[in-house]
């Protein structure tokens, strides 16, 4: 893997282009799943919601997903990237998206930004998670 | 549309081209070492005598008490491993605040593996210390008071006078990290009762790897680096000549132009601070409104990150620092910050723009112009309330 030195820290261009131009940031009115994660590292939060719906086939699948960050570049990057990655994909799809494909797809981050990916992968995972938990006590009801 | 504003001042500055000139010939014509008999080395030594007095008169010293070093992080270190082994019999008791700069704590932390005692001070919300404080502290065994004099993050300045004269009365050493003021504000190491002081070329216009430390003539201290017995016998290490030459030549410089570029700085850094303050909501002043460095101001921003801050504003081509926790190796936020009683996240965002020399209106303007638009957008993206 090629690490362009842009002027930004020691980010390459890809998450330097992520941070830059964010896609997907805000909330989403009435979601049907959130996940808020909290950075234990250095302290930082990310909120992701998520709007599901069905495809053709009747499979689950992220309609929409959002994401509210207070952190730093790599962490709203990673947000960023996630929300793209997931969007289309069924749950079961999105829920295998780790911290290492969130890096991958951004090229690469500098060693001591690795923890920022694993809020974006854990924050996508409590929203689907959220989504099941509400819609099994709806089935309960 | 990218510009190419230095705000970093704090952090190193350019070397001035006055320097430069006077630098040059130092490095192939006049290359001597000073500790050869033959001419070429004379003349090294004459240079080095003449810089000496220089540097000396910037903060009122006498030359025979500037001890060049390579770095403010060494002056710092020779002055507290130098004194306190100097003094282990006398006591072992050694005074600092908690704003100050990583090498005196990191210092600090192995003297006290070494058996010393270490009293770390607090500041108050500005990061003042309270010079009873010091009076309180000082014991019997207390050897030295190391306290800097303006703070390199959040720029409050000390009241080093008083603090000098109480450690003077208590027969106690004297010492102050002066890296980032000297050269921005008189300082008179007489009138100020310190004993020892570090300052650095590179903060001031000079070149980078070479510094100082004052050390009061009569102090009992040990060198930290052994050899051929140069500078005293206080810094083993051939002589730094070029560096020493741009050193001297910066403190001439500053000699020179020290009021009128203070005044000068003093109203772009209050413009700035108060066009922020008025323009970002949810926007502090950290430090002391007043008693700061004329070239220094640190704000926080609530809700955002201030990595993020610096990125952005580097894309638009500003160079600024923040003491965030992303930002730091050590994940952590600045320490200084948090002595002021800031928490995790409020020291979060916090922006340090430190200006210099070269600083113009038209830079300040812009910066003002972009700022809050870059802390609108971040905070578009934050979780937590944004009533922009
Ligand atoms: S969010 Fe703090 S280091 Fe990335």
């Amino acid at each position: 893997m090629t690490k362009i030195i842009s002027k930004a820290g020691s980010y390459n261009q890809k998450v330097v282009k992520c941070f830059k131009n964010p896609k997907n940031y805000g909330q989403i009115k009435n979601p049907d799943g959130v996940g808020e994660v909290g950075n234990p590292v250095c302290g930082d939060v990310m909120k992701l919601y998520i709007k599901v719906a069905k495809n053709k086939k009747g499979e689950e699948i992220v309609k929409d997903i959002k994401f509210e960050t207070f952190g730093c570049v790599a962490a709203i990057a990673t947000s960023s990237i996630l929300t793209q990655i997931a969007k289309g994909k069924t749950l079961k799809e999105a829920l295998k998206i780790d911290n290492k494909k969130i890096i991958k797809s951004l090229g690469g981050l500098p060693p001591i930004k690795v923890h920022c990916s694993v809020l974006a992968a854990n924050a996508l995972k409590k929203a689907i998670g959220d989504y099941y938990s509400r819609n099994d006590s709806k089935k309960n009801e | 549309m990218s510009k190419n504003i230095y705000l970093d001042y704090a952090s190193t500055t350019p070397v001035d081209p006055r320097v430069v000139k006077a630098m040059l010939p130092f490095f192939s014509k006049k290359f001597g070492n000073t500790m050869s008999l033959h001419s070429f080395g004379q003349e090294a030594q004459q240079v080095l005598e003449e810089s000496r007095i220089v540097v000396a008169d910037l903060m009122k010293a006498e030359p025979n008490e500037i001890v060049f070093t390579g770095s403010a992080t060494e002056s710092n270190n020779l002055a507290l491993k130098g004194i306190a082994f100097a003094n282990k019999s006398k006591g072992k008791h050694i005074i600092i605040s908690s704003i100050e700069h990583d090498c005196i704590i990191e210092s600090s932390k192995w003297l006290e593996k070494q058996g010393f005692e270490i009293t770390k001070l607090p500041v108050d919300q500005y990061g003042l210390i309270n010079p009873e404080d010091i009076k309180k502290s000082i014991k019997k065994e207390t050897i030295l008071v190391s306290i800097i004099h303006g703070s390199n993050e959040i720029g409050t300045i000390q009241p080093i006078e008083q603090i000098g004269k109480i450690c003077r009365e208590k027969g106690v050493c004297f010492h102050t990290d002066a890296s980032q003021s000297f050269g921005k504000i008189p300082i008179d190491v007489k009138k100020m009762n310190i004993d020892l002081l570090s300052a650095s070329s590179h903060k001031m216009y000079g070149p980078k790897g070479i510094a100082c430390l004052f050390v009061k003539e009569g102090t009992k201290i040990e060198p930290i680096l052994h050899g051929g017995g140069q500078e005293l016998r206080l810094r083993s290490s051939t002589i730094n000549v070029s560096g020493i030459v741009g050193f001297a030549q910066a403190c001439r410089i500053c000699q020179k132009e020290i009021q009128k570029e203070g005044k000068k700085m003093i109203k772009l850094r209050d413009k700035l601070i108060s066009v922020v303050l008025k323009k970002i909501p949810n926007s502090y002043l950290n430090g002391h409104p007043k008693k700061r460095l004329p070239n220094n101001a640190n704000f926080r921003f609530d809700f955002i990150e201030g990595e993020s801050i610096v990125i952005q504003l580097d894309l638009l081509g500003i160079a600024v620092s923040t003491g965030s926790a992303c930002s730091s190796a050590k994940l952590e936020p600045s320490h200084v910050l948090l002595a002021t009683g800031l928490k995790h996240e409020q020291a979060h965002g916090s922006l340090r723009v430190s200006l210099g020399r070269w600083t113009t209106k038209k830079d300040i303007n812009y910066f003002l112009k972009v700022l809050p638009l870059i802390i609108k957008k971040l905070r578009k993206i934050s979780p937590f309330k944004k009533n922009d």
